[in-house]
């Protein structure tokens, strides 16, 4: 009846995973309640969990992707304090068992479910807006994407309270995680939880192209759009590219593990070299879908705030889709030392440096918009500063590791930790944060605090350096990744600054929970009136904060690159507009009830209950055929009421 | 040589469509945009298991090997109905076009008919193959042959269900534009279908008899 699934998969004997199993358990039901209590349930059912409108659904992809950095970064920071006392003689307080589903389910988190959601979600609210358009070409689908990505970190949060998780790192190589030598569900719940949200990516992302290339306003051709949609278009071609070789690849290891299936196994003929290449054809396009909207960002924020057009314009977008054909062509640089031969090493090496180039491109591009600007340092700019600086350190150990014979000596060391995480934290997340700070504004209405926001920079910055510069030095040591136990008391002091690093981060990071707390506490205070509040140069600043369901009540029509600044240099048009009617999409509900069954589902394949798979999938093609039938999923807002609408809401021309 | 510059008049429409700025386009285009997009994901999702099927393939752990287990013959049969199926779709889509409902249906039940007989066959293979030893358990040629080939038969049995479901609507609403644009996303699929069978055809069974 019930699978595999007995009372001894909670863990009562492991007092750590219990104990935060009864506080999340404890939180989720006072939140909910709370909800309940006051009443909320039906304007959060009306307003969010049916909402098809891009903004609300990116907002819910970047909360969904914040309350995860909390979840990775615990991880972070039992692995630091581990590696920090179990030195010599001391065992730690982690057992082994536990420490690597640990560093597993740290680094898958971060991947997919916090710089996804943040970089999605992104390009989900802005793209749209600077475009100059109403919604994405399919907004019921952008609802069904996200709430399977919410799906999969249900799932994924399952696996601390019901059986456990992977102990195989998050790139879940076989023959380890193969049947044989993971029988558990640990491994079952990564590979479902990952096609589930693999799912939504893909959509997300066939969805953000159509967007782009078939749907922007009158007048913005290619070479007029933001250069923050020319990332967010190679990275969502790339999500369309890489993802599905990562859906294949799971559906063969799933087939080993299901079927008895021979893909990836030791016997029968099975090539587990196959999985790391495969893996990894994903794996590197997959660095560029995080951190090209990331460069996007930095390109508004560093324009915005040197008050001047960016610098080289054609370069940034050249350099951009050179990243894009590139990324496909670097992913055996993961395993240089798997021996397929000094020249086919040689190859990829030569590749990877050469990817740096357009990056560099990128660099210059920044600095020269910077030079003779007024720079305005707000907490987008240090952002971004900060990004500058340390993604160049980053780039440069990665120059260094593309060199073979380099990296056959820190292979699999701590060097390599520490360079990942310069750039994925100096590149994707601090572009995240400088992205969160630069349009919350326009998300919610009003600004973040500036003070607590320059705070939080600080500490997440020196943090950073703390936490991972001993890792380069420990990883030329030769220390090597994921040791539970160190065996070198010499290492020692390093691990402490880097745990020290660790709470620095700490610090950062309840200063970003104080600034959104006085910001909230503050927000009448804090209202922006005029939709622009950085004096801004693109279009989604020529619409009120936050903006109506429909964006712009007439569409803009686009004469100039930085169509904004250019309107703003014209002068508002006298004459009042003409409103036409418009056609706004339907809440639906079909994402979330999409989402229940696909919880429902995954949750059954893992523990092989077997009908209760079979319901949950029939539901899903129910649904799908539901949703297929039904025509009419469009309101009419008609000239009158649109009108009346545009007049009640606060005018940025009268306030400014 | 030199050619003089023929002075040419361009229209700024034809310029404004030719660096993008007209605006949103309209419905029908953007649905059968993003859907072929979803296909080309298809597309590429199916080259992982091409490629598994390639590093594979030679991997028959003592067991059969393709030579032993694939009869051209039946597989002839099995292909033209696959092909012949795409041009009866073809003829389905342009009934619809020109609301001719009747002939709609002929083609529409055709298609499904070839289809069928598609599937028919390959679980045949199937059943057989599994029935001498050879399943998808024995070695990694034979997982990689029955996931390559299996998911493309799933692909094309999802598509039969899709085709009733559309007949369906066809017979509820009547050949309405959105149902039209519908059954133009289903063309696309039958037809994306056909595009990776010629792979299979060629990279599995002709070359595997070889």
């Amino acid at each position: 009846m019930f699978g595999r699934l007995t009372w001894d998969a909670i863990p009562f004997h492991e007092p750590i995973p219990l104990i935060t199993s009864v506080v999340v358990i404890l939180i989720v039901v006072l939140v909910l309640g709370t909800i309940v209590i006051k009443g909320w349930v039906p304007y959060l059912w009306s307003e969010w969990v049916t909402s098809v409108d891009h903004k609300r659904i990116g907002v819910m992809y970047v909360v969904l992707g914040l309350i995860m950095l909390l979840r990775g970064f615990s991880d972070a920071i039992m692995m630091r304090s581990q590696q920090a006392i179990a030195v010599g003689g001391a065992q730690g307080y982690l057992p082994p068992e536990h420490y690597d589903q640990i560093f597993s389910a740290h680094g898958t988190i971060m991947i997919f479910f916090v710089a996804m959601p943040l970089v999605v979600g992104l390009m989900n609210f802005v793209v749209p807006l600077q475009l100059g358009v109403r919604d994405v070409a399919f907004p019921v689908l952008n609802s069904v994407s996200f709430w399977l990505t919410a799906s999969a970190v249900l799932l994924i949060n399952l696996s601390l309270f019901i059986g456990n998780f992977a102990r195989t790192g998050w790139m879940n190589y076989p023959p380890l995680s193969e049947l044989a030598f993971s029988p558990d569900v640990g491994v079952d719940y990564y590979l479902w939880s990952l096609q589930i949200s693999g799912v939504g990516t893909l959509l997300a992302g066939i969805n953000m192209v159509t967007t782009i290339l078939k749907l922007r306003a009158p007048g913005m051709t290619y070479f007029r759009m933001p250069v923050f949609c020319w990332t967010a278009l190679c990275s969502n071609m790339l999500i369309v590219a890489a993802f599905p070789i990562l859906t294949a690849t799971f559906v063969m290891l799933l087939l080993d593990r299901y079927l008895g299936m021979h893909f990836f196994t030791n016997d029968g003929g099975g090539s587990q070299m196959m999985y790391v290449n495969l893996f990894w054809a994903w794996g590197h396009p997959e660095v560029y879908i995080l951190v090209l909207p990331a460069f996007g960002v930095y390109s508004e924020v560093i324009a915005t705030f040197s008050g001047k057009a960016l610098f080289g314009y054609r370069s940034m977008v050249l350099a951009t889709l050179g990243i894009c054909v590139l990324s496909f062509m670097v992913w055996l640089h993961h395993f240089f030392t798997m021996g397929a031969g000094a020249n086919v090493n040689a190859f990829f090496g030569i590749m990877s440096m050469i990817i740096a180039v357009p990056t560099g491109v990128k660099i210059f591009n920044w600095l020269f918009t910077m030079f003779h600007g007024r720079i305005i340092f707000t907490v987008p700019v240090l952002w971004t500063i900060g990004f500058m600086v340390t993604f160049v350190i980053g780039g440069m150990t990665g120059v260094l590791l593309a060199v073979p014979p380099v990296d056959f000596v820190v292979h699999n060391t701590v060097f390599l930790v520490a360079h990942f995480h310069n750039v994925i934290i100096g590149g994707v997340l601090f572009g995240a944060m400088a992205a969160y700070n630069y349009w919350f504004p326009k998300a919610m209405g009003f600004t973040l605090h500036e003070g607590w926001g320059k705070a939080s920079f600080w500490c997440w910055f020196f943090g950073f350096y703390l936490a991972f510069m001993p890792l380069y030095l420990l990883g030329l040591m030769g220390m090597p990744r994921r040791l539970q136990h160190v065996t070198e008391p010499e290492w020692q002091p390093l691990l402490l600054a880097a745990e020290a690093g660790a709470l620095l981060i700490f610090a950062g990071i309840l200063c970003q929970i104080m600034q959104l707390y006085v910001s909230i506490r503050d927000r009448e205070k804090r209202r922006d009136l005029t939709g622009d509040p950085w004096d801004a140069r693109t279009l989604e600043w020529a619409t009120t904060s936050p903006p109506p369901a429909y964006n712009f009540a007439v569409m803009p029509q686009v004469g100039a690159r930085d169509a904004f600044w250019e309107m703003k240099q014209a002068g508002q048009p006298a004459a009042a507009p003409e409103y036409e009617p418009i056609e706004m999409p339907r809440n639906s509900a079909t994402g979330f009830i999409t989402a229940f069954f696909a919880v429902t589902f995954g949750f059954a394949a893992i523990w092989h209950i077997w009908w209760l798979a079979i319901l949950g999938l029939l539901a899903v093609a129910i649904i799908m055929m539901a949703f297929g039938w039904v025509e009419d999923r469009e309101t009419e807002i008609s000239a009158g009421q649109l009108a009346r609408m545009e007049r009640a809401r606060p005018n940025p021309e009268s306030a400014s | 040589m030199t050619v003089a510059a023929e002075p040419r008049d361009i229209d700024t429409q034809e310029l404004l469509v030719a660096i993008g700025g007209v605006g949103p386009a309209p419905t029908r285009t953007v649905v059968a945009y993003g859907f072929w997009i979803f296909l080309l994901s298809d597309i590429i999702m199916f080259s992982g298991l091409f490629a598994a099927y390639a590093v594979l393939s030679g991997n028959t752990a003592g067991g059969p090997t393709g030579r032993e287990l694939f009869d051209l013959r039946t597989l002839f049969i099995e292909t033209a109905c696959l092909l012949f199926s795409s041009y009866t779709c073809g003829l389905a889509a342009l009934s619809g076009e020109h609301q001719r409902s009747d002939r709609f249906y002929v083609f529409a039940a055709l298609t499904f008919v070839l289809g069928a007989a598609f599937m028919f066959i390959e679980i045949s293979e199937f059943v057989h193959m599994v029935g001498k030893g050879a399943g998808p358990s024995r070695s990694a040629f034979l997982s990689a042959f029955f996931t390559l080939v299996g998911m493309h038969g799933a692909h094309v049995s999802t598509g039969l269900l899709w085709l009733i479901y559309m007949a369906a609507q066809v017979l509820a609403k009547g050949l309405s534009p959105v149902v039209l644009r519908r059954f133009l996303c289903f063309s696309l699929f039958w037809h994306a279908l056909d595009i990776i069978w010629v792979g299979v055809f060629t990279m599995v069974y002709l070359m595997g008899v070889d």
